[in-house]
């Protein structure tokens, strides 16, 4: 029995495995439509998160599952003050997995570590998002159709964002991949990971200018900047508008280039761009699922 | 106690100068019956200064708290007042209730009865994480 905390879990080949299943559901859905019949999946969502949710529950319930479980904590037991390993117990009894969602971080790997199913961490906190990355990567998969020789931009928040930290680590796997860093001086990639990226001779560079940056990108992985994360009203509105993506900012872009989002977006992608054909974000929800599937399939066994 | 001798029990040397009253307290010295001898900044030809700890029983040391705050000290173990055995120490994989984790966002803070564990992530610059938070101990 295996659970997924941490994308760097699954191994290169694993991970190959997994896409290949996710194309073929993609082509074949009919063929995944009945292989969980009479499985449950228990999505015990400690806070809400209604897409990641409603994602997993899509994907169960494509596979002919069935879904049980609570979508914020103050209609679980946590309220009354069961730890999360007794919650994973017990819930262990009732279904063959669980998808686990909470605010602290590290909570689903205690689950996994008590739990007699497996368990598959829907974000703990600003720590993990694994299935986000799965999200992420069947998308770059199905665009470009590799991993190597990509030049990715993140722009954004780069210090907080989590899924930025994951997909970096996944993609850094790969064979001349480089990384450009787009953020305010506020919001910079933290040290530890350029320090890892130094250590395993990764190119990177580190920029304020999304514009500039545009014409080398494969893929524009954009990420929100939030307001809570300056000190400063005034810094904030100075500088959101610079990382903000509209048809302009696209001009030197590659006609191929991908526009990636994890969602969900407030205003930093330009409703402007929905129709181009390099935005991929809706795209990203759509593969969450197929992968969620894919991930459910492998954990469950299921051939 | 003299301090020289010991007829079964444990030395702790090369402890670096400073660190010996940590290891005490990690190791919980305080609460053996037995007579510990604690040794501060002692003349060393190989490090000038340094700890000694001396343990006037037979007992077993958590060799993953030495290893954890300074793995160049040697043990040694008495028997008839005899070195019978030197051990060196490797740093540990793993610390179990050592440290406690510093992330109030961690579940380690919030769960009581979890142990706080840490595990070796970096062993040149001898970095432990947290092992449900991964944050720098
Ligand atoms: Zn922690």
């Amino acid at each position: 029995m295996r659970s997924l905390i941490d994308i760097l879990e699954l191994s290169t080949t694993e991970l190959e495995k997994l896409l290949a299943v996710a194309c073929d559901i993609i082509e074949n859905p009919q063929k995944y439509a009945h292989k969980c019949d009479g499985k449950k999946l228990a999505t015990l969502f400690f806070e809400p998160s209604t897409r990641t949710r409603l994602s997993f529950e899509a994907a169960m319930y494509e596979l002919g599952g069935n879904v049980l479980g609570f979508s914020e904590a103050n209609s679980s037991s946590a309220a009354k003050g069961e730890s999360v390993a007794d919650t994973a117990k017990t819930v262990g009894c009732y279904a063959d997995i669980i998808a686990m969602r909470h605010p602290k971080e590290g909570a689903p790997l205690v689950a996994s570590m008590n739990s007699s199913v497996p368990v598959i961490n829907a974000g703990d906190g600003g720590h993990n998002h694994p299935t986000q990355t799965l999200a992420d990567l069947l998308t770059i998969h199905r665009e470009k159709g590799r991993f190597d020789n990509l030049t990715v931009g993140f722009c954004g928040d780069l210090k907080f964002g989590r899924t930025v930290h994951s997909l970096i680590s996944a993609l850094k796997r790969y064979k001349n991949v480089k990384f450009v860093f787009i953020s305010p001086s506020e919001l910079k990639i933290p040290d530890y990971v350029k320090e890892t990226l130094t250590k395993e001779g990764i190119k990177y560079t580190e920029t304020t200018d999304l514009e500039g940056s545009m014409a080398d990108l494969d893929i524009l992985y954009m990420t929100r900047v939030q307001r809570e994360r300056f000190f400063n009203e005034e810094d904030y509105l100075r500088l959101k508008d610079s990382y903000i993506l509209t048809p302009e900012k696209l001009a030197n872009a590659k006609e191929d280039m991908s526009i990636l989002h994890p969602l969900p977006r407030v205003n930093e992608i330009s409703v402007a761009i929905d129709n181009d054909p390099r935005a991929c974000y809706f795209k990203q929800v759509f593969n969450g699922k197929i992968m969620r599937m894919a991930l459910i399939l492998k954990l469950l066994e299921v051939e | 106690m003299q301090v020289d001798t010991i007829k079964n029990g444990i030395v702790i040397d090369h402890i670096t100068a400073g660190k010996g009253m940590k290891i005490y307290n990690l190791l919980g010295l305080d609460s053996l019956e037995c007579s510990v001898a604690f040794i501060k900044n002692a003349p060393s030809r190989k490090m000038g200064k340094k700890d000694i700890i001396k343990i006037d029983a037979d007992i077993v040391v958590d060799t993953a708290i030495l290893g954890f705050v300074d793995p160049d000290v040697t043990v040694n173990i008495i028997k008839d007042n005899k070195i019978v055995e030197k051990k060196t120490i490797e740093l540990p994989e793993k610390l179990v209730d050592v440290l406690k984790c510093k992330n109030p966002r961690c579940i380690s803070m919030t769960e009581q009865e979890l142990p706080h564990i840490f595990t070796l992530a970096d062993k040149e610059n001898r970095v432990y994480r947290c092992l449900y938070c991964e944050t720098k101990a």
